[in-house]
C-alpha cells in the first residue's frame, strides 16, 4: 500500500510543479481537477488497508469539491472573461519553474529535519505538504491575474489538507471537514468578488487592482 | 447561555434576511446587539460550565474579550441607526437591497466572533476566525465601487492565504498533541495539561504558523497589506468594528497559542518573536503614519502601532501581560470613537483628505472636540486609559533591562505621536470652508465621546471587577499578577 501512496504523492507533487508552467487557464484548471481526484484518493489508502467510514466520506467529500466543483466554478468564471493567452506572469515561467524546483529540494531537506511523531504510512507525507503549499504561495505572488491566484491559493490549501490526512489517524475528522467547507465557501465568495471584477473591468487582471496605495 | 450567544444573532440575521421593512430590519440590529450585551453581562455574573465535552467555554480572556465585542458591537449598531437613515435617506426602496445584505452581515460577524472569543478548541477557532473573514467582506464591499472593490479582494485572499497557514500551524499542535500515539485532542484545557509532555520543536513550528496566519488578520507587519485598504474603503461603522473587535479577535487566537508555549516551557522563544513582530509593526506604522494624506488610512496605521504594542507587551514577559489585555481594552475603546468620529467627517467634507478638511472646530463644534479628545486619548496622553499601560510598558522593558527594546519603543511611539498630531490639529484649525455645512444628528456625535469618556474613566479609575478579570486573563498567560 505504501508504494501506492507515494506514487500518488509523487503525481500531486509533479502535477504542482507543471501548473507553474503551464500558460493556459483551462490546461491549468484540468491539472487542478486532477489533483482533486488524487487527493481523493488519498483517504482511501490507509495504513492497514482497510477502509474505514471517515475516509470514505473524506474521500467522496473531497472529489465532489475539489475536483468537481471548484474546476467547474472555475471553468465557468475563465470562459466569461475570455482570458486568452496572454503573459500573466510577473517573472518568466522557465525561472518560475526553477524556483519550484528550488523549493521542491528545500521541502524536502527541512522535512529530513524533523520527523512527525506519528505513525505515517510513506516518508513523502511532509515533503510533499511543504512543497506544495511554497510553490502555492509562489504562485499566488508570480501571477497577475485573478484566477490564477486562486488557483495558487487552492494549491496551497491542498497542501494543507495533505498533512492534515498523514494525520487523520489520531485527529477528530471534523477538522478535515471544516477544511472542505472553509475552502468552498472562501472559492464561492472568491467567485462573487471575481464577478465583481469583470462587472468593472472587463478582464480578471489584479494589475487593475492597484489603484489603493500609500 | 453560552449557545444562546453565538446563535442568537444568527436566528436574528436570517430575521433580518426574510423583514422587508427597511426600519424593522434596521431595528434587529440594535435589538440583537442589546440582547447580546444583557447575555454577556449574565455570563460575567455566573460563569456557567464549559458545553459541548469543553469545546466551548468561559475563561478569564475570553469574557474580557467577549466584553469588549459586545459594548462596541452594541456602540456601532446605535451609530447605524443614524448612520444608515442619514446615508440612505435619499435612495429608492429597490436600491436599498446593499443595506439588507449589510445587516443580516453584520448579525453573522456578531455570531462569529462570539465564536472565536468562546472556542476551546484550536480547530474550532480557525473555523471561527475563517467565518469572521466571510461575514465581513461583503461588509467592507458595502460602498459597491472600484475602490471597494480593491480592498475587499486584497482582504480576502490575503486574510485567506493567513487563515490557511493558521490551519497548517493547527495542524502541527495536533501532531504535537497526538506524539507517542495519544488520543490526539485540540481542545485548550487538553494541551494545557498536557504541558511539558508536548514535543516542544513541533510547537515552535506550530507557534511560527499560528503567529504569523492569525497574525495577517491581526494587523502584524509584514503582514498588515489588507490593513490600511480595508479600514479606508469600508463604511466607519465598518472599521470601527474591524479595528475595535476584529483585530483583537485575532490577538486572542495568538494569545491561546501563546498560552500553549507556555504550557509546554517554551514561553521565551514565542515571547523573542513576538517582541521582534511588535517592534516591526510599530516601526512600518510610524513610518506610514508620517506624511500620511488619508485620515481614514492614519487610522488603519495606528491600528498597526498599537496591535504592535500588544506583541510587544506580551513579548516582554510576565509583567506585561496585565498592561497588554488592558492595552488591549482601551485601544478598542479608543479606536473605534475615533472611526465613527471619521465617519462623521467624512459625511460632512466628503472626503478623506487630511489637506482638504479645515476649520472643524468652528463649523462643526462637536465633531473637531471629538477628534481632538480622541487624539490625546489614543497619543496615550495623561488621564487616558492608554497612557497607564503604555507608561507602565515603557517601565516594564527599563526594569526588565531591555534597555534597547524600551528606547526604540519610546522612539517609536514618539515618531507616531508627531506624525498624528501634524494630520489631526490643521484638520481642526483655521477658518471653515464654504459649502460644508450640512448637520449631523447629534446622536452620531454623542457616541464617539461616550466611548472617550469610558477611556477617559478608565484611565482615572480601574474598577475591582475589571481589575480582578485582568488579573485572571494574565495569570492565565503565565504571568504573576
Amino acid at each position: 500500500m505504501q508504494t501506492v501512496i507515494d506514487i500518488v504523492l509523487l503525481l500531486v507533487l509533479l502535477s504542482d510543479l507543471y501548473l507553474l508552467s503551464l500558460t493556459r487557464l483551462g490546461a491549468a484548471i484540468r491539472v487542478m481537477a486532477f489533483q482533486g481526484v488524487l487527493l481523493a484518493l488519498l483517504p482511501l489508502l490507509p495504513a492497514g488497508g482497510i477502509l474505514s467510514l471517515h475516509g470514505l466520506i473524506i474521500a467522496v467529500s473531497s472529489l465532489a469539491i475539489k475536483a468537481i466543483l471548484i474546476p467547474r466554478f472555475l471553468s465557468h468564471a475563465a470562459r466569461e472573461v475570455h482570458t486568452g493567452l496572454a503573459i500573466d506572469s510577473h517573472i518568466p515561467y522557465g525561472a518560475a519553474l526553477l524556483t519550484g524546483m528550488g523549493m521542491v529540494l528545500v521541502s524536502f531537506w527541512v522535512a529530513r529535519k524533523f520527523a512527525l511523531p506519528v505513525t505515517v504510512t510513506s516518508r513523502l507525507w511532509i515533503p510533499v505538504s511543504l512543497a506544495a503549499v511554497m510553490i502555492g504561495l509562489l504562485m499566488l505572488i508570480i501571477r497577475k491575474k485573478a484566477i490564477s491566484q486562486v488557483i495558487g491559493y487552492l494549491v496551497l490549501e491542498n497542501g494543507i489538507y495533505i498533512l492534515g490526512l498523514s494525520l487523520a489517524a489520531q485527529m477528530p475528522f471534523l477538522v478535515e471537514l471544516g477544511v472542505l467547507l472553509d475552502l468552498f465557501a472562501g472559492v464561492f465568495i472568491m467567485g462573487i468578488i471575481m464577478n465583481h471584477i469583470k462587472n468593472y473591468f472587463d478582464d480578471l487582471d489584479v494589475d487593475n487592482l492597484t489603484i489603493l496605495k500609500d | 447561555m453560552i449557545a444562546a450567544v453565538i446563535v442568537l444573532p444568527i436566528l436574528f440575521s436570517a430575521a433580518a434576511w426574510l423583514v422587508r421593512n427597511v426600519r424593522l430590519r434596521r431595528r434587529l440590529w440594535l435589538t440583537c446587539s442589546l440582547l447580546h450585551v444583557g447575555m454577556v453581562i449574565s455570563l460575567v455574573l455566573q460563569p456557567p460550565q464549559p458545553i459541548l465535552g469543553g469545546w466551548l467555554a468561559v475563561d478569564a480572556l475570553g469574557l474580557l474579550f467577549l466584553g469588549i465585542v459586545s459594548l462596541l458591537f452594541l456602540v456601532s449598531a446605535a451609530y447605524g441607526q443614524g448612520w444608515l437613515a442619514q446615508a440612505h435617506a435619499g435612495t429608492a426602496q429597490g436600491a436599498r437591497d446593499p443595506e439588507r445584505i449589510f445587516i443580516v452581515c453584520m448579525l453573522f460577524f456578531l455570531s462569529t466572533m462570539s465564536l472565536v472569543v468562546l472556542s476551546h478548541h484550536l480547530g474550532l477557532l480557525w473555523v471561527a476566525v475563517e467565518a469572521t473573514t466571510l461575514a465581513s467582506a461583503p461588509l467592507i464591499f458595502f460602498h459597491r465601487t472600484v475602490h471597494s472593490l480593491e480592498a475587499t479582494w486584497k482582504y480576502l485572499l490575503i486574510c485567506s492565504v493567513g487563515i490557511a497557514l493558521a490551519l497548517f500551524g493547527t495542524f502541527f499542535l495536533g501532531a504535537a498533541a497526538s506524539a507517542g500515539g495519544r488520543e490526539g485532542s485540540l481542545l485548550l484545557d487538553g494541551l494545557l495539561r498536557l504541558g511539558p509532555q508536548l514535543d516542544v520543536r513541533l510547537t515552535r513550528i506550530a507557534f511560527i504558523f499560528l503567529l504569523v496566519g492569525y497574525g495577517t488578520k491581526m494587523g502584524l507587519a509584514p503582514m498588515h497589506t489588507w490593513l490600511p485598504d480595508a479600514h479606508s474603503e469600508a463604511p466607519s461603522v465598518v472599521s470601527a468594528l474591524l479595528s475595535g473587535v476584529l483585530l483583537n479577535c485575532a490577538f486572542l487566537a495568538i494569545l491561546r497559542a501563546y498560552q500553549i508555549c507556555q504550557a509546554a516551557g517554551d514561553a521565551a522563544f514565542a515571547r523573542t518573536i513576538l517582541l521582534i513582530f511588535g517592534l516591526v509593526s510599530m516601526l512600518l506604522a510610524a513610518v506610514f503614519i508620517l506624511n500620511q494624506p488619508d485620515y481614514k488610512r492614519l487610522l488603519a496605521y495606528s491600528s498597526v502601532e498599537h496591535m504592535g504594542i500588544l506583541a510587544f507587551a506580551i513579548g516582554l514577559g510576565p509583567a506585561g501581560y496585565y498592561f497588554a489585555l488592558f492595552h488591549a481594552l482601551n485601544h478598542s475603546l479608543t479606536k473605534s470613537g475615533l472611526f465613527l468620529t471619521a465617519g462623521n467627517i467624512l459625511s460632512v467634507f466628503k472626503t478623506k483628505a487630511i489637506g482638504e478638511v479645515r476649520g472643524l472646530a468652528r463649523s462643526h463644534p462637536g465633531i473637531g472636540w471629538a477628534w481632538v479628545i480622541g487624539f490625546l486619548a489614543i497619543s496615550g496622553t495623561p488621564l487616558f486609559g492608554l497612557f497607564i499601560s503604555e507608561f507602565n510598558l515603557l517601565g516594564v522593558a527599563i526594569f526588565g533591562n531591555r534597555l534597547l527594546s524600551a528606547a526604540l519603543y519610546l522612539f517609536l511611539i514618539t515618531a507616531v505621536f508627531i506624525g498624528m498630531a501634524a494630520a489631526f490639529f490643521p484638520m481642526v484649525q483655521g477658518r471653515p470652508e464654504e459649502g460644508a455645512q450640512e448637520k449631523l444628528p447629534a446622536a452620531l456625535q454623542l457616541l464617539p465621546l461616550l466611548l472617550f469618556l469610558l477611556t477617559f474613566i478608565l484611565g482615572v479609575h480601574i474598577p475591582a471587577g475589571l481589575d480582578e478579570l485582568l488579573r485572571l486573563g494574565a495569570a492565565a498567560l503565565g504571568g504573576a499578577q
